[in-house]
């Protein structure tokens, strides 16, 4: 035995074997009425979709097991649509398969790399080029339109200035002033403390400014305020915060200050918000305290006592920005 | 489409019905029993209580206490009022099964009568939020549709969903889904914040609000599917689940008939 | 000659003359496919995206891409008198006024689920049997770009239609724009112009998604295609196939008939799933407002592995120096993904330095026969399958009865352990197959029958495997880790001594492998 290690040989291309519709008319003839079915069965489907679309009435509304109630126009003219291209894909695939040759044809790949004097004959050409045009010698040409082509490039990222404002103090401030009075979202209406029973919840929006018929999206996008109303005795609040409460009546920004969310899944019996896309949890006996999830600060609390008239009020605007983390925030 | 609010009965209604038959005669009647306990004379009001109070030792002074003043396990049930113990008891959430868990909805152990003489009993101790009558729940005469389901959205699917099927909250506790409730059941929660739920007082949530969001759960529960199986309504995951299993089923089954030699 | 046979001629002598087309035509007509189920799924992305181009322009047709306010007074009752933004609106109007608006929104939305999932398991398929590598690094790489811009666009279109959904996804985008360090604020004006959610975002993302993003994928497609086309396609291994060949069929007429086929397929199989299952049904979202939210709020299943990353990420977010830094938005929504996606990219060149190969391979690994690189993948995989999970854990939470606090404690604790088990199972499961191939080719294949020896002792019948069995078992190359020394040829140490340690361990690694039976083996077998 030789020391060389002999590998296992390539057997090469099996052998051809025929298929029954190349051997036997009859099943190659029953292959083309398969195919022929199949197209039919399309032409049919675009039948159901024309006749779907111009005399299904699209308020038609028909049970169908397992389905439950249905529109009938959407369900046929998808359903037409559906056959008409996948009947035409299953004939041409079964077309193919059957009917087509199916001789595998070997193909030889070329090598990708040019041959060396190609190569060599681009690199001179290249140098030759360059050569010619002085890029080599004439350094001040270079660097002048090194220089200008750098400039142009400024000009499209310059034009884009005007994409938006720069953000000023706008993320600092929302609508709430001391005084503003929290009404209901929606409907406006200004809120009593006695409105609202222990374990109550109000969404709240700051009184329209005079003037205004509607809350923007903008202002509600930093506006929006959660009331809720414990025991005042179930509060865990140093003296300031709880200072900003009145009679077990706390108020939150609802907007997350993780990434922006409504947060507004209170739970009355733990006393916690929860915000549904991260699932950042907070202690509302606490001030908001993030005890789970992936914010890293309090939702924001909104000072708030009552007018003369004995409706509920801000004290004082928010003391730090709402809603998400920015730059700087802290700054 | 111009008839859309016209939707055919959803014929999951039927069965739905039928279960609720079957469950008791108590469930069906129980806006009747509710409006006559509120024009019960003073003799039978006495009666009721006195039933309730009886029905309530036997049945729930075990947990919450024998004049309903709870204990370390459950709350106190004094001044929770009428509402509250119709929807706790009449959804068979109360008495609870299985203390570990939430309260969920089951079948009622106690029939209408048993319900409306607890409820008697325990709006006896103190008052608290009266059952809704009938005519206070003709949602389809005061309720709005459309500002239902904008009231819906700020108060409700951020627990419920934006279509009513319920959803997650801490630790395991859930928002259930609202679909086939009865409208009483709905008013009750809001007005008495059942378990998790907090309150929505009628001043921040009106009774004609109130009656909106019903009306905008009720159009929801009947809209039928628009395009297609609704796949739970419950977002993009069930959408993502079927394009990975059917979807990409279908496709890769088909590539791999489309390549395997013919016989 | 019939009638229409001298037309033809005519027309394609006509263009001939001036194209000079049929030099090449009959060249490529004869081009050579090679025929693989998986060879398929490159393919369905493809043609979804032309179903998408298509359904797409169908829906410009009424789409409204405006944020200014209306009151609605369409078809769908529950919304009447609702104010919302015209996007939303026009969204309503096609669903519900628009014959065959639904069916096309839907088929639309189902494509693009379809068009990412496909080109994930493509790219898996190309991964998984090393078609990376070389001369196909660059295709890989515009491959892992096509998948990147396919996310970018399926999230724009997402936010398109201003759904109470879609908008929620919109403020998460803003949120993590804006925890940028340093330029976040800016770039988040700028983008909004202005604070969010602004009058201006959805025109532009809407030019964005439908002119400049479809561009730009148009391009990078052709140059795909165009490349494996030059290329020509990888084979996996078996009998008759070489590194110097391509066996399979002929794009006239097998592949014509077949791949034009398999469009119309997977147009139908995507229609299908618009005309039976509801996707994204936006009337019953409601239009965006800020100050709403829906419980389960989802983003679309490619984008729900970064919505699970961000959800388990630890709170943390230092003030450095008086400025903010969210670590708890940038690890999970930008961090992590980049390093994925360069790492997905570089890929290729990084297992060339390990291996130190540089010859071009048209013959597809098993990916039993690459057990470090099928062990990466099924890795990374295992990351992204916990994030996503993660990424609807209350939905898990409320179907399987668990809670959202314990899914999220398994996926910040299995999402560092689990993958590298991953690795280490796939790996060792691998050389095990191997080790089973190996047996294939000594001892046969197993017949089940039992025949009793004389000395009473019962064994079972080894039937021996098929030469092209054989063959396809033992065709790959015996791994040599690369030999790297740590002196050069004068006895100096060379420099960069640790980079070449690192290397010379993953070389090992990478090399790892069962001996692949030759015929030496089966000789000595026989000799017994």
């Amino acid at each position: 035995m030789s020391n060389e290690i002999e590998l296992i040989k390539d057997p090469g291309l099996p052998e051809h074997k025929l298929r029954q519709s190349d051997i036997d008319p009859k099943a190659a003839d029953r292959a083309e009425r398969q195919v022929a079915i199949l197209f039919g069965l399309s032409a049919l489907g675009t039948v159901l979709f024309i006749y779907s679309y111009l005399f299904i009435s699209t308020d038609l509304f028909v049970f169908i097991p397992l389905m439950g109630e249905q529109n009938v126009h959407q369900l046929l003219l998808g359903l037409g649509f559906a056959a008409a291209l996948l009947f035409i894909g299953l004939g041409a695939v079964h077309w193919a398969k059957t009917l087509m040759p199916d001789h595998e044809v070997i193909a030889y790949r070329h090598e990708l790399r040019s041959p060396d004097i190609d190569r060599e004959e681009f690199v001179t050409t290249a140098k030759e080029g360059a050569a010619a045009a002085g890029l080599g010698r004439r350094s001040l040409i270079k660097r002048s339109l090194g220089l200008s082509l750098g400039l142009v490039g400024l000009s499209p990222i310059l034009l884009l200035g005007d994409l938006g404002p720069l953000p000023g103090n706008a993320l600092r401030t929302t609508s709430w002033k001391a005084g503003t009075r929290l009404v209901t979202d929606p409907g406006d209406r200004p809120i009593r403390p006695e409105d609202l029973e222990v374990g109550a919840v109000a969404q709240t929006l700051p009184e329209l400014a005079p003037g205004k018929d509607h809350h923007s999206l903008n202002d509600i996008a930093k506006d929006a305020v959660l009331l809720i109303r414990l025991r005042p005795e179930e509060f865990n609040l140093d003296a300031e915060r709880l200072s900003w409460t009145y009679q077990g009546i706390i108020a939150f920004s609802k907007i997350c200050s993780h990434m922006g969310c409504a947060v507004a899944l209170y739970e009355q019996t733990t006393k916690h918000l929860l915000c549904p896309c991260h699932q950042s949890t907070f202690d509302v006996t606490r001030a908001a305290k993030v005890i789970f999830g992936p914010s890293a600060r309090p939702l924001p609390q909104l000072a708030i006592t009552v007018d003369a008239e004995g409706f509920l009020i801000a004290q004082a605007p928010f003391n730090e920005p709402v809603g998400p983390s920015f730059w700087e925030r802290s700054a | 489409m111009k008839r859309l609010s016209k939707y055919r009965r959803h014929r999951i209604v039927a069965p739905l019905l039928l279960i609720f038959a079957l469950l008791g005669i108590g469930t069906t009647f129980q806006v009747a029993g509710a409006t006559t306990a509120s024009v019960m004379t003073a003799e039978e009001r006495t009666k009721a209580i006195a039933e309730g109070k009886e029905i309530f030792l036997r049945g729930c002074s075990s947990c919450h206490g024998l004049n309903a003043e709870g204990s370390s396990i459950s709350p106190s049930l004094i001044g929770v009022g009428a509402a509250s113990v119709d929807f706790q008891v009449a959804t068979g959430r109360m008495p609870m099964a299985d203390m570990s868990q939430q309260a969920m909805r089951k079948t009622p152990v106690y029939n209408d009568e048993e319900v409306a003489a607890l409820a008697a009993y325990i709006a006896s101790l103190a008052p608290g939020p009266e059952i809704p009558t009938d005519d206070m729940l003709n949602y389809e005469r005061d309720g709005s549709i459309a500002e239902g389901g904008e009231l819906f959205r700020t108060n409700c699917a951020m627990c419920h969903n934006f279509a009513g099927q319920g959803g997650a909250l801490t630790k395991g506790k859930y928002a259930p889904t609202v679909m086939g409730v009865k409208p009483v059941h709905i008013y009750e929660a809001m007005i008495t914040g059942p378990q998790a739920m907090p309150v929505f007082s009628d001043k921040t949530l009106t009774p004609e609000e109130k009656l909106s969001i019903i009306a905008w759960i009720k159009s929801a529960e009947k809209e039928p599917q628009l395009g297609g199986l609704a796949l739970g309504r419950v977002g993009p995951v069930t959408e993502g689940l079927l394009v990975w299993t059917l979807g990409l089923g279908l496709l890769v089954g088909i590539a791999v008939w489309l390549t395997t030699k013919a016989r | 000659m019939s009638a229409r046979e001298r037309i033809a001629g005519n027309v394609a002598s006509y263009v001939d003359d001036r194209t000079g087309a049929a030099a090449w035509m009959k060249k490529n007509l004869k081009k050579v496919f090679p025929d693989h189920w998986s060879f398929m799924l490159g393919e369905i992305a493809l043609y979804s995206f032309v179903i998408l181009l298509l359904s797409g322009t169908f829906l410009t047709f009424w789409f409204d891409p405006s944020m200014r306010e209306v009151v609605y007074e369409g078809a769908y009752v529950p919304l009447q008198g609702v104010e919302m933004s015209a996007a939303y609106a026009s969204a309503l109007e096609i669903s519900f006024e628009v014959r065959g608006g639904l069916l096309m929104r839907q088929i639309h939305h189902w494509s693009a689920l379809i068009f990412i999932a496909s080109i994930v398991v493509h790219l898996m398929r190309v991964f998984f049997t090393g078609a990376f590598r070389k001369p196909r690094e660059f295709n890989w790489i515009l491959g892992v770009g096509l998948l990147t811009l396919a996310i970018v666009e399926g999230f724009l279109g997402y936010s398109l239609p201003d759904d109470l959904l879609s908008g929620t996804g919109v403020r998460i985008a803003h949120a993590i724009i804006q925890a940028i360090p340093v330029i976040g604020t800016f770039l988040a004006f700028f983008a909004f112009g202005g604070e969010f959610p602004g009058f201006i975002f959805i025109p532009r993302v809407y030019i964005v998604h439908v002119l400049i993003l479809p561009g730009i994928f148009l391009a990078l497609i052709t140059v795909h295609l165009m490349l494996v086309w030059y290329q020509k396609h990888t084979q996996y291994p078996g009998p008759g196939r070489t590194e110097k060949n391509v066996v399979g069929y002929s794009l006239m007429p097998i592949y014509m008939a077949k791949a034009g086929g398999f469009f119309f397929i997977v147009f139908g199989i995507t229609a299908l799933l618009g005309a039976v299952a509801s996707i994204n049904p936006l009337w019953l979202y409601g239009p965006y407002t800020p100050g709403q939210v829906t419980a389960g709020s989802q983003p679309d299943w490619y984008m729900g592995w970064l919505d699970g990353l961000v959800r388990m990420a630890p709170p943390l977010e230092p003030v450095i120096f008086g400025y903010t830094l969210s670590l708890n938005i940038l690890i999970p929504g930008l961090i992590i993904p980049g390093i994925i996606f360069t790492g997905m990219a570089l890929y290729p060149f990084i297992e060339q330095w390990i291996t130190g190969d540089k010859r071009e391979h048209h013959i597809l690994d098993r990916p039993r026969n690459a057990p470090n690189r099928t062990a990466l993948g099924v890795m990374s995989l295992t990351f992204m399958l916990v994030a996503l999970i993660n990424g609807g854990n209350d939905l898990i939470a409320t179907n399987f009865d668990l809670s959202i606090n314990q899914i999220m404690w398994f996926s910040r604790i299995g999402i560092i352990v689990l993958p590298p088990l991953a690795f280490i199972i796939t790996k060792r499961l691998c050389l095990s197959l191997q080790r089973a191939d190996r047996e294939l080719v000594l001892h046969g294949r197993e017949t089940g029958r039992l025949v009793m020896m004389p000395s009473g002792e019962f064994v079972e019948v080894h039937e021996p495997i098929s030469p092209e069995k054989a063959w396809l078992l033992t065709q790959h190359e015996q791994n040599a880790p690369l030999e790297l020394a740590d002196v050069d040829q004068r006895g100096v140490r060379r420099p960069g001594l640790i980079k070449s340690k690192l290397r010379k361990r993953f070389a090992v690694a990478h090399a790892e492998q069962v001996a692949k039976p030759t015929l030496n083996d089966v000789h000595e077998l026989e000799g017994h």
